[in-house]
């Protein structure tokens, strides 16, 4: 591993004919600037939790980086085979915790398509909106936070102080900010509460005009235009054989949204709405992908509100939930990007194995080919705009 | 999405005699590939059938788990079957390698798979098709002990490197629930509505 090689220092017997050329170092500035390695982490601000990253520099560049991850390794994947279906809801809550409510969304349904169950169309809308308004958190912080990685502070209250009119509104459906364990094989926990409809109308408004805010005061402004320009650029096709998904794909240029593209699921094919994309595939483009899909998002929700339907919010579903036999693969288009589950079922009350594509996962295993060449000063910003939890990594 | 029947015969005609069974996860096809031919299909899904992205490389491991060191009356483990069956697509052994990939362009995915020796777990490796598959090969060695030929450096990723023992294979064991009955135990809360086992306390 690299980070055992240090980086070699004088010892303290220094030979004599070093002081000869002391003087001709004085005129001949040639200094030797030896490789150094630098260690990012892992408690940093610009990592959502705790990567380590040991970066080798030539002066000011990185000419070679290895992000060591596992600090916070649950073995969600050993877990699961120890749990039962109802239970598991609870571990995946964890996995992203910013966007708890998407988590549960593949798992609940790989379980559901296994059990040939299908959750009513008012808990379908339901789930749509949940996630939507979940997306629409994660997306706030990361546009307010964006703006701290370069400098500018004030976006970051901004982005906070919208987020929490949303996660309010999650709170009030669920009963928990970040972590709601609202899903039930079959549908939810409960119905909406009154005045809930009227209640996320408005907030929907807080959160476009939130969006024309972040549209002025970061992406107009020059300082953040130098800082993300050019910087941090990923091919569309490199980003997609290193599985690179989400908005940080579409910022490639790459048009491919789940929500659009993939097995339909939830409410999304009675959604009308737009998939945007970048061809520059740089952090600005990053940042301009998500701010454009903030805003989609909330007409999305408004959409959802118009057309929910009335009925029961669970379908019929045994006392004891047995998965019958078989393998099932779901993925959904979550905020940080495709999130899956591959479940093997035995026939039992538990699955067999669950394998869980996290979206971070596969975000960050490009930083060694990205971060190469850099500058130490956009390290923290490619870092940003990539926008990974680290819950959503480490698993 | 590409229908699925011609997607089916555009995989199985292109990979040849690679394919060993083929079968369907819900909607998901299912290729089983022979061993020696893991990495030629990958190439093949990559550059002719423009399958250009990598969702992920797991490994599974069929052997039911050995049922040891459990209180009795403890039901917080969901017992699984104790015989071995293979999933979809069938296995010729406990070990199994599976990897996902998609194409961005035609909107379609597919599940390959190959089976691995029990006594001597080594695979080929998939960087030098897909470069993604460097961590999740990392992974997957560290978590079955899977070697993957070809792979430039394989080394821990999550476990500390002077790890012992490979965690996801079912011999493992989850010492937390070994050491310490499982807590739901003492606690037992009978369910509302009534139980429709005999016998169970909170019934009268």
């Amino acid at each position: 591993m690299s980070t055992t090689e240090q980086p070699t220092t004088p010892g303290f017997e220094v030979d004599p004919a070093a002081f000869r050329h002391l003087a001709d170092a004085q005129v001949n500035v040639e200094l030797d600037t030896g490789d150094m390695i630098l260690n990012m982490g892992p408690q940093h601000p610009a990592t959502h939790g705790t990567l380590r990253l040991v970066v080798r520099l030539d002066g000011e560049r990185v000419i070679a980086a290895d992000p060591v991850i596992g600090y916070m390794h649950r073995g969600y994947e050993k877990l699961t085979e120890f749990r039962t279906y109802p239970q598991v809801t609870t571990l995946i809550n964890r996995i992203d915790w910013l966007s708890s409510f998407a988590n549960e969304v593949p798992f609940v349904h790989a379980a559901e398509q296994l059990m040939e169950i299908e959750a009513p169309p008012r808990a379908q809308y339901i789930r749509t909106a949940l996630t939507e308004l979940s997306r629409i958190a994660t997306f706030l912080l990361f546009l307010g936070e964006m703006g701290l990685q370069v400098g500018a502070l004030t976006p970051a209250f901004y982005g906070f102080r919208d987020r929490e009119h949303v996660l309010n509104l999650i709170e009030a459906a669920t009963g928990g900010r970040f972590h709601p364990n609202f899903n039930r094989i079959g549908g939810l926990k409960d119905d909406l509460p009154w005045g809930w409809i009227s209640e996320t109308r408005n907030v929907m408004k807080i959160v476009l005009d939130a969006c024309d805010v972040f549209e002025d005061l970061v992406v107009g402004n020059e300082i953040f235009q130098a800082r993300t320009r050019s910087i941090g650029i990923i091919p569309g096709e490199l980003g997609a054989s290193y599985g690179v998904s989400g908005s940080n794909l579409r910022a490639s240029g790459v048009d491919w949204d789940l929500r659009r593209d993939g097995a339909p699921y939830l409410a999304y094919p009675d959604l009308d709405f737009q998939v945007f994309t970048h061809p520059d595939g740089d952090s600005f483009s990053r940042y301009w992908v998500r701010l454009q899909e903030t805003r989609e998002s909330a007409r999305m929700v408004l959409q959802l509100l118009d057309g929910m339907p009335a009925g029961p919010i669970m379908a019929k579903v045994p006392r004891i939930i047995k998965v019958p036999e078989g393998e099932a693969w779901v993925e959904t288009e979550n905020p940080l990007g495709q999130m899956g589950y591959y479940v093997v079922s035995k026939g039992a009350t538990g699955p067999f194995r669950v394998k869980i594509r996290s979206a971070s996962f596969s975000n960050v295993s490009i930083l060694p080919w990205m971060l190469r060449g850099v500058y130490v000063p956009d390290v923290v910003t490619i870092l940003a705009s990539l926008y990974f939890i680290l819950g959503d990594i480490d698993r | 999405m590409a229908d699925s029947a011609t997607l089916t015969s555009r995989i199985t005609d292109a990979l040849g005699d690679a394919v060993v069974d083929q079968g369907e996860a819900r909607g998901t096809l299912v290729i089983r590939v022979r061993p020696d031919a893991w990495r030629s299909s990958a190439e093949i899904l990559r550059r002719t059938l423009g399958f250009d992205y990598l969702s992920f490389i797991a490994g599974i491991d069929w052997m039911p788990a050995p049922v040891v060191g459990l209180v009795e009356g403890d039901t917080s483990t969901p017992a699984q079957p104790s015989d071995m069956t293979f999933g979809v697509a069938g296995s010729a052994g406990r070990f199994q390698v599976f990897a996902h990939v998609q194409s961005t362009a035609q909107h379609a995915g597919v599940t390959v798979r190959t089976d691995v020796e029990e006594a001597d777990p080594r695979v080929e490796s998939w960087v030098s098709v897909y470069p993604g598959a460097d961590w999740h090969e990392r992974e997957c060695w560290e978590m079955y002990g899977f070697v993957f030929e070809g792979h430039p450096s394989l080394r821990h990723l999550y476990l500390p490197s002077e790890f012992e023992g490979h965690p996801l294979r079912k011999d493992f064991p989850l010492l937390a629930r070994e050491v310490k009955p499982w807590p739901g135990l003492t606690d037992v809360e009978p369910m509302p509505g009534g139980d429709d086992e005999a016998g169970e306390e909170g019934t009268a």
